[in-house]
């Protein structure tokens, strides 16, 4: 495996604030990978980073083996999908879908014309008049079509109704199988992209504290329900990932169990349930799962 | 695809029951890494570790250039191991859930029996 992107120590300050913290990653080649984190957590300065759009205080960033800064070589490599994208203030939405081969030499004709015939796209509004939904995938189609062996896609979905985000998933996972490449998917919505994960990421408060292989993750956390003074007792001295409670029932997410240890809480009487890869990041990253979702 | 299992096992499990169930015959081919991705919605790689692990098992075998097919007494063989799990997957809980309820076995027993017959 080879990884096409690798940061040592990287870190970015804005005065006081730091908003990449000593980031050591890799991103393995023609995998698609999941940055996930809160608002604010640094998700957008790292990929700005690893993009060249930004300015590493501190570290180092290796893109296909060499700095992405000023590196035209590399850059044509390289897609960014930003959510808040600015365009050129006449640009019609054919404008964007003429100029983007420009920059990006893998750029497939036919399957923009696909996409924008099912998103439904006006070609010849003003990007301006254009509704958040329709701003996003002018955004999608640009990541798609543009075909980059390294596509960055921060929140692609801002404004993008059930029926097109689904439609994004199968056409990304359709165009993907067909050919293979290192997708970044940065987002909110966890629940619905965790099975398209092959990787994940998460990134808190500027630091990395989950980068693990999504189905390591999956089934890596398992909450416990029950009276709490049982609960209590099965938990013991393990790592508790979050704990709620009502009355004399307590709730306590745990880290992995194996086949006895669930058979011991099962005899003791306690409910286990699956924790799904949004709650596990909700639970590591310090929120209710209630105002994670109104975040997004 | 429910959540908190490992997905490629879930694949593994549907395609075994296919072939349980006579849906996937022996010598047939199933659906490749790329149909099961589009279909359930997961990771191409995912769906891949699913089908290998059937591979390895010997329940699937590589058509080079054309795809995987079912194996010859696959059925049998996945018959087999679900016979020697049955008991630790539906009897064991079984017992557990009577015995909270205060259902002896000789109980559970006949339960089973009138139900079987009727």
């Amino acid at each position: 495996m080879t990884a096409v992107v690798r940061t040592r120590g990287l870190s970015r300050h804005y005065g006081d604030v730091t908003a990449v913290d000593d980031v050591s990653i890799e991103f393995e080649q023609n995998r698609i990978h999941g940055l996930l984190g809160r608002n604010g957590a640094g998700k957008t300065t790292l990929m700005s980073l690893l993009t060249g759009q930004e300015f590493a205080s501190a570290g180092t960033i290796e893109v296909f083996g060499q700095s992405p800064v000023e590196n035209a070589d590399v850059l044509s490599h390289v897609s960014f999908i930003r959510e808040s994208q600015r365009y050129p203030e006449d640009f019609q939405v054919r404008h964007v879908l003429a100029t983007a081969p420009r920059f990006l030499p893998h750029w497939d004709q036919e399957f923009a014309d696909r996409l924008v015939e099912e998103f439904r796209l006006p070609v010849k509004r003003r990007i301006k008049k254009l509704s958040r939904g329709q701003l996003s995938a002018v955004g999608v189609i640009v990541g798609l079509a543009g075909r980059a062996p390294l596509t960055f896609f921060d929140e692609p979905y801002l404004g993008l109704d059930a029926v097109a985000r689904q439609l994004f998933y199968d056409r990304l996972l359709e165009d993907y199988s067909e050919h293979p490449r290192t997708i970044v998917l940065s987002t909110h919505l966890i629940d619905e992209v965790a099975n398209l994960l092959e990787h994940v990421v998460v990134i808190d408060d500027g630091r990395i504290i989950v980068d693990e292989d999504a189905e390591t993750l999956r089934g890596s956390a398992t909450t416990v329900v029950g009276p709490r003074t049982a609960v209590d007792a099965f938990v013991g001295t393990r790592e508790v990932l979050g704990r709620e409670g009502i009355g004399g029932l307590a709730s306590v997410t745990v880290a992995g169990l194996d086949a006895d240890e669930r058979r011991d809480a099962a005899a003791a009487g306690l409910e286990l349930a699956p924790v799904s890869l949004q709650q596990l990041v909700v639970r590591l990253t310090g929120t209710s799962e209630k105002e994670f979702e109104k975040s997004a | 695809m429910d959540e908190g299992r490992p997905i490629f096992l879930q694949i593994a499990e549907q395609i075994e029951n296919d072939i349980i169930s006579g849906q996937l015959p022996e010598e047939t081919q199933v659906p490749s890494t790329n149909e099961f991705a589009a279909f359930h919605r997961i990771n191409p790689a995912t769906a891949g570790k699913g089908v290998n692990l059937l591979v390895e098992a010997g329940v699937l075998y590589k058509r080079r250039g054309i795809g995987m097919f079912v194996a010859e007494g696959a059925r049998a063989r996945l018959i087999d191991d679900r016979r020697t799990r049955f008991a630790d997957q539906y009897v064991t809980p079984l017992l557990a859930e009577a015995a909270k309820l205060g259902i002896t076995p000789e109980q559970l027993s006949t339960m089973i029996t009138e139900r079987s017959t009727s």
